[in-house]
């Protein structure tokens, strides 16, 4: 499958209107999110960018429904859902599995091993070994690590790990995929690489993806869309989709359009006050 | 790039173990040394200090109702131990249920391990008469509360990220239990255990010196009144190492299953 052809169908539509959410701090309330609307499309690839601590994780986690806002509504849709159809080759097609999260660390159980961490997903939804440990294998060996599945996550390298935590969440064949600053605490090179491989998968796959990061430059390599946020409150500064090609090679980085995406979302980021 | 977990060779952690054991060695030979030469040229009377020598043919002679009485010693704490380990990790199961219910119980927890055992002692025979049952509930009350609070801290420390996972894909109650906060608790749970395992033979011992009678079945502790009583000074000396190897061997146990059920992921077991 070409990458310029991503399946938009397999996607959802994320519809996020006039969400606040507020928490309690030890010198009273500090507002999170004031006032967020986003209208996020079936299949796309989004990038929220803002500074450390602004917010965008308390969003990502709203929409994952790991929290509850205080104010607004978040509508997740399956657009084209065309009778289940749209699902076709996946291993277990339900609405509680449809949406996966990728977390700033690997987070995966220290004391399973690889193998038993990618099918952990649906052991929860009750499937049985055999097929759980087959589907364990395919998104392995779609993210390369086939010849891991029996180490532990001790004895992985911090890329290897986060690599195990992107096909666990790949095995639902999620229609939404959320993931929270993953590649943040990886060195620029293995990064880069998981940079490629995650736009890859979205082709591949063509879920929705929703991309928290605080680098400008993962930003606009990743997504066809960037929303820049200020610090807390967040608020929406920018909403741009992003002038580049479909099909990105990491020769992309070295060139004056993609300099010029970065320069654009340097300057909203700087606008929004950070 | 891969974090080495290699165990070390047989020969290395040979050697290790000789760099071990042998400094305790060489001090527990000077000690007895000393000790047998000190108590024969100061003629130190049998019944204060017997020399090691004494202690040595108590344990010969008496090594039949030695290793009778730390059978029975043995057994109770033992099974004080499985009841600490079953209802310790059951309570805190519990208690981490709901913070209310930890605030309203978790007091009184910690009341079992301050309460005097032996006061309580005459308390268990009354209501579970003297022998061996009692001195199970002893062994059982002294070495709980480390289970329950190590068992709790465990659970409490989930890292929120891995229980948010299992919130997003459908866990239930049951399967977090299992799958995520009893596997992330065992490093702590097992911490607890070496703690409970020394002080149910304590328990034991102790629960053993007011409910220990019973007939025929007499325990370390009953064995150490009796030679107290008779003055059997090398005996009681005797009565007194078997208790302290029957402690390190629960203690040993414990810590190498441990050990083994942590080998693979857990950093605490390594090296």
């Amino acid at each position: 499958m070409g990458e310029a052809s991503p399946s938009r169908e397999r996607g959802v539509r994320v519809q996020i209107a006039g969400v606040r959410r507020t928490f309690e701090g030890e010198g009273g309330e500090v507002p999170a999110l004031a006032g967020i609307d986003l209208d996020i499309a079936a299949g796309s690839f989004v990038a929220l960018l803002g500074p450390s601590g602004c917010g965008k994780s308390t969003l990502l986690r709203l929409i994952a429904g790991l929290d509850r806002a205080d104010a607004g509504t978040i509508r997740v849709s399956p657009e084209a859902d065309a009778g289940g159809a749209t699902f076709a080759g996946g291993v277990v097609r339900s609405a509680a599995t449809s949406t996966a999260f990728v977390f700033q660390d690997a987070h995966l159980l220290p004391w399973r091993s690889v193998l038993d961490n990618t099918a952990l997903p649906l052991e929860l939804a009750g499937v049985d070994a055999a097929t759980r440990h087959a589907a364990a294998r395919e998104e392995l060996s779609r993210v390369g690590l086939s010849d891991a599945e029996a180490r532990t996550p001790a004895e992985l390298s911090g890329g290897m790990r986060m690599r195990v935590s992107l096909a666990r969440a790949l095995i639902t064949r999620p229609r939404l995929l959320l993931l929270d600053e993953p590649f943040a605490a990886l060195d620029e090179l293995t990064r880069g690489r998981l940079d490629d491989q995650l736009r890859a998968l979205w082709a591949e796959l063509g879920m929705t993806v929703i991309f928290v990061t605080h680098s400008i430059t993962e930003a606009a390599y990743l997504a066809e869309r960037a929303v820049v946020l200020t610090p807390r409150p967040a608020r929406i500064v920018l909403d741009r989709t992003l002038d580049l090609p479909t099909a990105r090679a990491a020769t992309i980085r070295l060139t004056p359009e993609l300099g010029r995406e970065v320069q654009v979302l340097q300057e909203a980021l700087e606008r929004g006050g950070a | 790039m891969v974090a080495s977990t290699r165990v070390p060779s047989s020969r290395t952690s040979q050697r290790h173990l000789v760099g071990v054991a042998a400094p305790p060695l060489v001090a527990l030979v000077a000690l007895l040394a000393g000790w047998e030469l000190m108590t024969r040229a100061l003629g130190v009377p049998a019944f204060l200090l017997p020399p090691p020598s004494a202690i040595a043919r108590a344990g010969v002679t008496d090594a039949a109702g030695l290793a009778m009485a730390t059978l029975i010693t043995a057994e109770a704490a033992v099974a004080g131990f499985a009841l600490s380990t079953l209802l310790g990790v059951l309570a805190a199961v519990l208690l981490a249920t709901s913070r209310p219910l930890e605030r309203a119980l978790y007091p009184y927890a910690v009341l079992l391990q301050t309460v005097p055992i032996v006061a309580i002692a005459p308390l268990l025979v009354l209501w579970f008469g003297p022998g061996g049952r009692a001195v199970t509930v002893s062994a059982f009350i002294v070495s709980v509360f480390p289970v329950i609070a190590n068992t709790l801290a465990g659970i409490r420390s989930v890292e929120p990220s891995l229980r948010d996972l299992f919130r997003l894909y459908g866990a239930g109650r049951l399967a977090t239990l299992v799958k995520l906060e009893l596997p992330a608790a065992l490093p702590s749970i097992v911490t607890g255990l070496r703690v409970a395992a020394g002080l149910a033979v304590i328990g034991a011992i102790v629960g053993e010196f007011v409910a220990g009678f019973s007939e025929g079945a007499a325990g370390l502790g009953i064995l150490v009144l009796s030679a107290y009583r008779q003055l059997r000074t090398d005996l009681l000396f005797a009565a007194v190492l078997c208790a302290a190897a029957l402690g390190l061997t629960l203690f040993g146990a414990v810590s190498l299953t441990g050990r083994r059920l942590l080998r693979r992921w857990h950093p605490s077991a390594r090296g």
